[in-house]
C-alpha cells in the first residue's frame, strides 16, 4: 500500500516539474485571483512575494523540451537554461506568469531580464541584485531598499501592500519549509537507499510551482512514506556528493545514472532555493531586517556569492565530512561561468583534503548517459576498492 | 576594393607615439616597483579608480590589458594552454586563462619586464560576474589583501539614489582605507578632486574625437582605431597631465585630418575611400586584430561607433568626472561603463549611433569569451535592425583564444554583409 502510494507521490511530482503548462500554477491563479511571479535561479526573496500574496514560481529551465525558437536567440557557447526559458516564453507556457524576477547568479540570467523585458513587454521584469558587500550597513541598506522598491512594484501590479504581520507568518511557514527539506537531507545522509536522489529531487523540484503549504504537505507525506518503506534496501555503494548543479538542472536519467552506477548522493546543490538560506529566519522584531540580515550572514558559500576571506572550498570539504561522503563529483552545466570558475579553487581545496574527486559536465537535454554511467562507475569501484576511508 | 596608401607611407602620428612613450614609462616604473617602493593596486578596466589609486601614488596593473597585449604579441595560445592544463575549463573566459598563464609562465609583462605581485587586489565587480572569480583566482596566488567594490547593474536602465549610495559607502569605509593601509599613505581628497578636473578636460577632448566620426566621410575608425584612442583614458592615464596632452595631441590630428579631408589610418596606411560606415558592437579580436581590421580596411569600410570603447567609460552621452563631487562622481562613472547597461539600454544606445553617425548598418563582433556582452546579442541585433531600419550582421571569434578566430569564415561572412550593404543601398533614378 505505501509503495503504490509513494509510486503515486513521485509521479504526482515528476507530472508538476515537468508538465511546462504549468496547471498548478494556473489552478492556483484560477482559484485566488493572486498574481504568479516567476524567477530565474538561484534564490529570490519568496518570503517577500508570498507576504503580498502572490505565488513564486520557479524556473528551472525546460529540461528536455525541444528546443526551435530559443536557438536562435544564443551563440553555441552560451549554455542551454535561457534558451529552453525563452523557448517557453515564446510558445506562451509562461504567459501565466505576471513577472519574471532575475537575480544576480551569473551574466547570463543577468542579461536575459533585459531580454525579457523587450520580448514581453507588459510583464513586470525585475533584475535582483543581490549585495556583495555583507556590511549591514551598506549591503543591508542597498538590499532593503531593492525589496522594499520590489514591494511597491508588486502593489502596483495588483499584488496586496507588504505588511510586517503577514511578512511575518511567511517568513515562519518558509522557515518550516527549509527545515523540512534539511530533515529530508539528513534523513538521505543516514540513509542513502532510502531517498534516492531523483525522487527527492522531484519532491524539492514540485517545490518550485506549487504553493508553500502545499510543499509543505508533500514534503511530510513523501519523509513519512519513504520512513516506513521496508523493500529498500543498503546497497554497498560509494558516498558522493553532486556538486555544480545549481542552476542549469542535470536531466532526470543523469541523477538515477550516478545512483545506478555504485554511487549514493548523500549531498547535492540541486534546486538550492530549498537550502539558500541555511537556517532559521528571525520571526521577530522588523521583519524585513531579519530576512535582510539572513541573507547577508547565512546564505551558502556558492560560487554566485564573493568569498572574501580565505575559505573557498572550505564549505564544500566541510559538507562533505558532515555528510560522510568518500568523493566529491564535479557536475557542471556546459557553459556555467559560476560553476567553471569555481572549479579549480575548489577542486585544489578538496585534493588538500585527500578527497577524491572526478567532474564532467552536462545540459539540461543530454541523453547519453553512459560515458557518464562508466566515468562515475569508475570512481564508485576506485572508491570502494583503493580509498583509505 | 578601397585603395590605401602603401605601407611603406604609412607613419605614425605624434599622438601614437607619445602614447606608446606613456605606456613604455609605466611598465618600466611597474618594473621597478620593487626598488622604488611604488604600491601596486591589480584592478580591472571597467569600473577603475585611476584618479584615486593616483591620489595614493599607488600603480594600476590590469590583468585584462596584460592578456590582450599577451594575445596580440602571440603568446595568449600557451597561457591559456597552461591554464587548462591547470584544470581550468575550455567553456570559460580566454582572458581569465590568459592571465593565469601568464601568471604561472613568470608574470612577464608586454615589455617583456616581470610585472610586480599586487599590493592589493582592487575587485572593482563592474558589469562582468567573471572579474569575481578572477580575482578569488588571483587571491589564490598572491598573498596580498583583496577589497571588494560592488557595483550594482543598471537593470531598470537607470542610476538610482540608492545605488549611488552604496558604492559611496564601500568607496569611503572599505576600498579608500584599503588604500590607505596598502599605500602607507593618507587619503588626500584634493588631490583625488584634482585629477578628476584632469579627468574630465581629457574626456572632452576624447568625446570630441569619437564624435567627429559623425562626419562624412570619418577622419577615424572608431573600433580599429578607437582601440588606441581608448588606451590612455580606460588605463593607467585618467587623471593625469600627460593623458590631457595625449587627448589635446590627438583632438588637434583628428581636427587637421577632418580639415583636408583625409580618412581614418588602417593597417595599409590611409584610408583613401569610405564605402561603408557601419556600427560595431562587441569587443574585438586580439590574436589576428591586424587581419581582423584589413577584413573592413580593404573593403573600405569604415567604423563609426563602437560599444567596445566604451567600456572603460560612457562618456559621449554627457557624463564627465566631477571635481565637485569625488566620490559621487566615481559612483556614478562605474555604474555608467557599457556592460554595466541593461540590453534595452545598450539597444537604444546603439540605434542612437547609428542614427547619429549616419551608418549604413551595424555589426555584432560576437566573442566566446564574455557572457556579459555576448548573451543577448542576438535579440539586440534584431531590435536594433528593427528601429534603424539598417541591416545588422554577426560575426563570431574570441578574445584572445586563437582557436576561435576563423579568417577564412569571418572574412566570407563580412564580404557578404558589405555585399548586402550595397544591395540595400537606395538606387538612385535611371
Amino acid at each position: 500500500m505505501s509503495a503504490s502510494a509513494l509510486r503515486d507521490l513521485v509521479r504526482g511530482a515528476e507530472a508538476l516539474c515537468f508538465d511546462h503548462a504549468f496547471p498548478s500554477v494556473r489552478a492556483w491563479k484560477e482559484r485566488t485571483r493572486g498574481l504568479a511571479i516567476g524567477y530565474m535561479p538561484i534564490d529570490v526573496p519568496r518570503e517577500v512575494l508570498h507576504a503580498q500574496g502572490c505565488l513564486p514560481v520557479g524556473i528551472v529551465g525546460g529540461g528536455e523540451m525541444e528546443i526551435i525558437r530559443g536557438d536562435a536567440y544564443y551563440q553555441s557557447y552560451i549554455c542551454h537554461i535561457p534558451r529552453s526559458t525563452v523557448e517557453m516564453g515564446l510558445g506562451g507556457a509562461l504567459d501565466v506568469l505576471d513577472g519574471m524576477l532575475f537575480p544576480s547568479t551569473c551574466d547570463v540570467i543577468r542579461n536575459l531580464s533585459g531580454m525579457w523585458s523587450m520580448l514581453f513587454p507588459g510583464k513586470l521584469v525585475r533584475y535582483m541584485d543581490a549585495p556583495q558587500d555583507f556590511d549591514p550597513a551598506r549591503g543591508g541598506v542597498f538590499l532593503r531598499d531593492a525589496l522594499e522598491s520590489l514591494a511597491r512594484d508588486l502593489e502596483a501590479c495588483g499584488a496586496r501592500p507588504l505588511e510586517p504581520a503577514r511578512l511575518r507568518a511567511s517568513i515562519a511557514l518558509y522557515n518550516e519549509n527549509r527545515r523540512l527539506v534539511r530533515d529530508l537531507y539528513a534523513l538521505r545522509r543516514a540513509a542513502p537507499w532510502k531517498v534516492p536522489t531523483d525522487e527527492l529531487y522531484l519532491v524539492l523540484r514540485a517545490g518550485l510551482v506549487l504553493p508553500v503549504e502545499e510543499h509543505q504537505a508533500l514534503l511530510r507525506d513523501y519523509r513519512r512514506l519513504v520512513e516506513t518503506a521496508a523493500d529498500r534496501r543498503p546497497l554497498d555503494q560509494a558516498r558522493v556528493v553532486v556538486t555544480g548543479c545549481f542552476c542549469e538542472q542535470p536531466p532526470l536519467g543523469l541523477l538515477r545514472t550516478l545512483e545506478r552506477s555504485g554511487c549514493y548522493i548523500v549531498d547535492d546543490d540541486l534546486i538550492p532555493i530549498h537550502r539558500y538560506l541555511q537556517g532559521d529566519v528571525e520571526a521577530q522584531g522588523d521583519p524585513l531586517d531579519a530576512l535582510v540580515r539572513a541573507y547577508l550572514e547565512d546564505v551558502v558559500a556558492g560560487p554566485t556569492r564573493y568569498i572574501g576571506e580565505d575559505r573557498k572550498g572550505r564549505d564544500l570539504v566541510e559538507r562533505v565530512r558532515r555528510s560522510g561522503a568518500e568523493g566529491v563529483i564535479f557536475c557542471a552545466a556546459s557553459f556555467c561561468d559560476p560553476a567553471l570558475l569555481d572549479q579549480p579553487m575548489i577542486v585544489r581545496a578538496v585534493e588538500a583534503s585527500g578527497i577524491p574527486w572526478t567532474a564532467f559536465k552536462y545540459s539540461e537535454n543530454s541523453g547519453q548517459f553512459q560515458v557518464i554511467r562508466e566515468q562515475a562507475g569508475t570512481f564508485a569501484d576506485s572508491i570502494k576498492l583503493w580509498s583509505g576511508a | 576594393m578601397a585603395m590605401s596608401r602603401p605601407p611603406s607611407d604609412v607613419h605614425k602620428d605624434s599622438s601614437q607615439v607619445r602614447q606608446k612613450r606613456m605606456i613604455a614609462d609605466h611598465f618600466a616604473r611597474l618594473a621597478r616597483a620593487s626598488e622604488s617602493g611604488a604600491r601596486c593596486v591589480y584592478t580591472f578596466v571597467p569600473g577603475n579608480l585611476t584618479e584615486l589609486l593616483l591620489a595614493f601614488d599607488a600603480l594600476p596593473v590590469l590583468p585584462e590589458i596584460n592578456a590582450l597585449q599577451s594575445g596580440m604579441r602571440g603568446k595568449s595560445a600557451e597561457y591559456i594552454a597552461v591554464a587548462e592544463k591547470a584544470g581550468h575549463s575550455e567553456d570559460v573566459c580566454t582572458y581569465v586563462k590568459c592571465d593565469i598563464g601568464m601568471l604561472k609562465s613568470g608574470n612577464v609583462g608586454p615589455t617583456g619586464e616581470r610585472l610586480p605581485p599586487p599590493d592589493l587586489l582592487l575587485l572593482s565587480y563592474t558589469g562582468c560576474f567573471t572579474f569575481m572569480k578572477w580575482f578569488e583566482l588571483l587571491r589564490e596566488e598572491y598573498s596580498c589583501p583583496v577589497v571588494m567594490l560592488h557595483v550594482p547593474y543598471q537593470g531598470e536602465g537607470r542610476i538610482t539614489d540608492a545605488m549611488r549610495r552604496y558604492v559611496v559607502d564601500q568607496l569611503r569605509e572599505k576600498v579608500i582605507p584599503a588604500l590607505e593601509k596598502a599605500t602607507g599613505r593618507p587619503y588626500d581628497e584634493d588631490r583625488l578632486r584634482a585629477a578628476l578636473a584632469l579627468s574630465a578636460r581629457a574626456e572632452d577632448d576624447f568625446v570630441w574625437v569619437l564624435q567627429s566620426a559623425r562626419n562624412v566621410p570619418s577622419p577615424i575608425d572608431a573600433y580599429f582605431g578607437g582601440v588606441y584612442y581608448i588606451g590612455p583614458i580606460f588605463t593607467s592615464f585618467r587623471g593625469t597631465p600627460e593623458a590631457v596632452d595625449y587627448y589635446k595631441e590627438l583632438r588637434a590630428e583628428v581636427e587637421e585630418r577632418l580639415r583636408s579631408g583625409r580618412g581614418p589610418v588602417t593597417p595599409d596606411g590611409e584610408a583613401s575611400e569610405e564605402r561603408y560606415r557601419v556600427v560595431v558592437e562587441g569587443p574585438p579580436n586580439w590574436t589576428s586584430f591586424r587581419e581582423f581590421w584589413k577584413m573592413f580596411a580593404d573593403e573600405g569600410a569604415v567604423v563609426v561607433a563602437s560599444t567596445y570603447t566604451k567600456v572603460g567609460g560612457l562618456y559621449d552621452t554627457g557624463f564627465r568626472h566631477d571635481p565637485a563631487r569625488p566620490l559621487e562622481t566615481l559612483a556614478d562613472y562605474c555604474l555608467g561603463c557599457y556592460t554595466n547597461l541593461s540590453l534595452p539600454s545598450r539597444v537604444d544606445l546603439l540605434s542612437a549611433y547609428v542614427r547619429d553617425y549616419r551608418a549604413d548598418g551595424f555589426l555584432v563582433h560576437s566573442v566566446k569569451s564574455c557572457n556579459s556582452f555576448s548573451a543577448g546579442q542576438l535579440l539586440m541585433l534584431r531590435e536594433v535592425e528593427g528601429r534603424s531600419g539598417r541591416p545588422g550582421g554577426f560575426i563570431e571569434s574570441d578574445l584572445v583564444d586563437p582557436r576561435y578566430f576563423s579568417a577564412a569564415n569571418l572574412k566570407n561572412r563580412l564580404e557578404s554583409y558589405f555585399q548586402m550593404l550595397d544591395q540595400k543601398r537606395p538606387r538612385s533614378a535611371p
